[in-house]
């Protein structure tokens, strides 16, 4: 008979009507502004510079070795080396950027610069509100707005943050142990040397110095 | 004092009209008619897009609009003020004055068919004695601005549109008229006055509307179809299919007068639906006797927003037809089942009062619909479609 899938049809869409009114659970839309659904921990969306301790200026994990720069595929980023140097995050005398740009409107959100980094000093952040009412400056992120602190990398995706934060820990270590083997070497050396120079001012040589260090610096 | 507030409207015109001067009264009558006519099918447009939106999306599982004003209900302003203020642009290559007068005439076409509609008791703008034909007469001028805009805008689009709906609308125009003609000859008379006036009565707490006669619910059925298609909805909205040729007659339209062609395809809509009302639901009569009290002009009102609900579920429901089978079931089906319905009134007609001319109708329409049916499914025939080419 002509009609019956037209009467079917019209008997669910009726139920949905009245079922949507009975049972919220229909329902699926999120109320955006109001509701949000919890991110999920890889969501990514723009990349941002991460620093230890609570000052973004002397914490920067940044050397400014350019490498992100220069693999980034639509050339988004731009940065200024400084012309002198301080200590990084492991001690070491680095350069840190003078200027560091990330044009927003041109990023693609493709991780590259992240995957390249061997400072783990640039990360995804997942911050999505950026919208602003000067589409050239107001999405052109400074050094200042780019830095965020470990604190926040751990609280956004705690399990990669983890992971770096383990892998620094363990760089440091082992530059805290050579440091310290090193300065301990050059006390030494500095040592003996004076003990030598003592020796050759005093009395000849003695035999125990040599011992002494090969037994301590094993 | 139930019939004071039923002849309010009444009572305050001719109120008004005291204080106009003699020279003056036939002008000022005609004003004091039309306005209020003109301000509230507006305000009802304005009321059936939110519901609408709000309706479909329920079906689909959605809220709707929710957010301009207390559960949406300002969202009309918000797209009101977003018509006006968007730039109108008028294609270089259009036919300027024909593009600029297509929405004119479709809106002016549109308002003037509800002169002839009874909106209460008492309450019509004009009562000619051959309004049903200028009902129809009037409305098929929407046909001549549909083709205008899609002819002006010189798009491929809105050609094909017009090419569509010009070719729907003549098809459904002719089974929309006939399935009133029972109405018609049912009533003796040519006016929408009369022919509610013939329904206004009761058997009982029952009323003696057309649509409870076997002929009068086909006829009621065959024109709400029809007028489906004649006010390009779905699932009949081949002239403005989204997905095969964007919008249709009216895609180089922006701005306003988009808006009017949005505003005269629902106040179409609300015009044929209030036809349907006064041919075969009584008008602005009231459902069941005890409930006389309640004012006409409410009724009417009533009918017409339970209409447009199951204008929006049916929307809300059925996918849009092919071509083909949009005319097959416009020629092969709605005519003649139409025509037989105009047999079927005639035989109640002259069959004495009774069971006997209940059985006799409704089995000659049950039966026609059964074989009209079938000869429409004998033509599906689905097979591997094979392509040969010129040699």
């Amino acid at each position: 008979m002509l009609g019956e899938g037209i009467v079917k049809g019209l008997a669910e869409t009726a139920r949905n009507f009245f079922g949507s009114y009975v049972n919220n659970e229909r329902l699926t839309t999120v109320q955006y502004p109001e509701e949000r659904l919890p991110q999920i921990e890889a969501t990514r969306d723009f990349p941002f510079l991460v620093y230890d301790g609570s000052d973004p200026g002397p914490g920067l994990r940044c050397v400014a070795c350019q490498i992100c720069e220069k693999e980034c595929p639509p050339k988004c980023i731009y940065i200024v080396k400084s012309a002198d140097k301080k200590p990084d995050a492991t001690g070491k005398q680095q350069f840190y950027p003078a200027q560091f740009d990330i044009d927003i409107s041109v990023c693609m959100s493709c991780q590259i610069c992240v995957e390249v980094c061997p400072f783990d000093a640039i990360k995804m952040d997942v911050e999505f509100e950026m919208s602003s009412e000067d589409r050239f400056g107001g999405l052109l992120l400074d050094k200042y707005k780019l830095a965020k602190s470990n604190e926040y990398y751990n609280r956004i995706h705690p399990t990669e943050a983890g992971s770096v934060d383990a892998a620094l820990a363990e760089d440091r270590a082992k530059a805290k142990l050579a440091a310290e083997s090193k300065a301990k070497k050059d006390a030494e050396t500095a040592a003996a040397k004076a003990a030598a120079a003592a020796a050759i001012a005093e009395t000849p040589a003695t035999i125990v110095t040599p011992t002494a260090t090969t037994g301590e610096t094993k | 004092m139930p019939e004071m507030i039923d002849q309010i409207f009444v009572v305050i015109k001719h109120w008004l009209m005291g204080y106009v001067p003699g020279a003056l009264q036939p002008i000022a009558s005609a004003i004091l008619s039309v306005v209020p006519v003109m301000i509230a099918f507006p305000l009802l447009f304005a009321i059936t897009t939110v519901l609408e939106r709000k309706g479909l999306g329920r079906m689909q599982n959605r809220y709707g609009p929710n957010r301009a004003g207390w559960f949406g209900i300002l969202q009309p302003m918000a797209d009101g003020v977003k018509s006006l203020t968007k730039e109108d642009i008028v294609p270089r290559t259009a036919d300027q004055l024909v593009h600029y007068l297509a929405p004119v005439v479709m809106v002016i076409a549109s308002f003037l068919v509800y002169a002839v509609l009874p909106i209460g008791r008492n309450m019509v703008i004009a009562n000619l004695n051959a309004g049903v034909l200028f009902f129809f007469a009037v409305g098929s001028v929407v046909e001549l601005s549909v083709f205008m805009a899609g002819w002006s805008s010189h798009s491929k689009y809105s050609l094909l549109g017009a090419m569509r709906a010009i070719a729907q609308m003549i098809s459904y125009e002719m089974p929309l008229v006939l399935s009133s003609v029972v109405a018609i000859m049912a009533a003796g008379s040519l006016s929408t006055v009369s022919i509610v006036n013939m329904q206004a009565g009761y058997t009982g707490i029952w009323p003696h509307w057309y649509v409870f006669t076997p002929w009068g619910i086909t006829g009621f059925i065959i024109f709400m179809i029809a007028a489906t298609a004649e006010s390009n909805r779905c699932p009949f909205d081949m002239p403005e299919g989204e997905s095969e040729i964007i919008a249709g007659y009216f895609i180089e339209y922006s701005g306003f007068k988009f808006a009017l062609f949005f505003l005269a395809e629902y106040l179409g809509m609300f015009a044929t639906s209030a036809m349907a009302i006064t041919f075969f639901l009584g008008g602005w009569a009231a459902p069941f006797s005890f409930l006389t009290w309640i004012p006409s002009y409410f009724w009417f009102f009533a009918k017409l927003l339970t209409i447009i609900f199951m204008f929006i579920w049916v929307r809300g429901t059925l996918p849009r037809l092919r071509m083909d089978q949009l005319m097959n079931f416009a020629w092969k089906f709605m005519l003649p089942l139409s025509l037989i319905n105009i047999v079927g009134a005639g035989i109640w007609h002259f069959m004495a009062a009774g069971f006997a001319r209940w059985g006799v109708v409704s089995l000659l329409i049950v039966l026609s619909c059964v074989l009209l049916s079938r000869g429409l499914r004998r033509n599906k025939w689905f097979h591997v479609r094979t392509y040969r080419y010129a040699s």
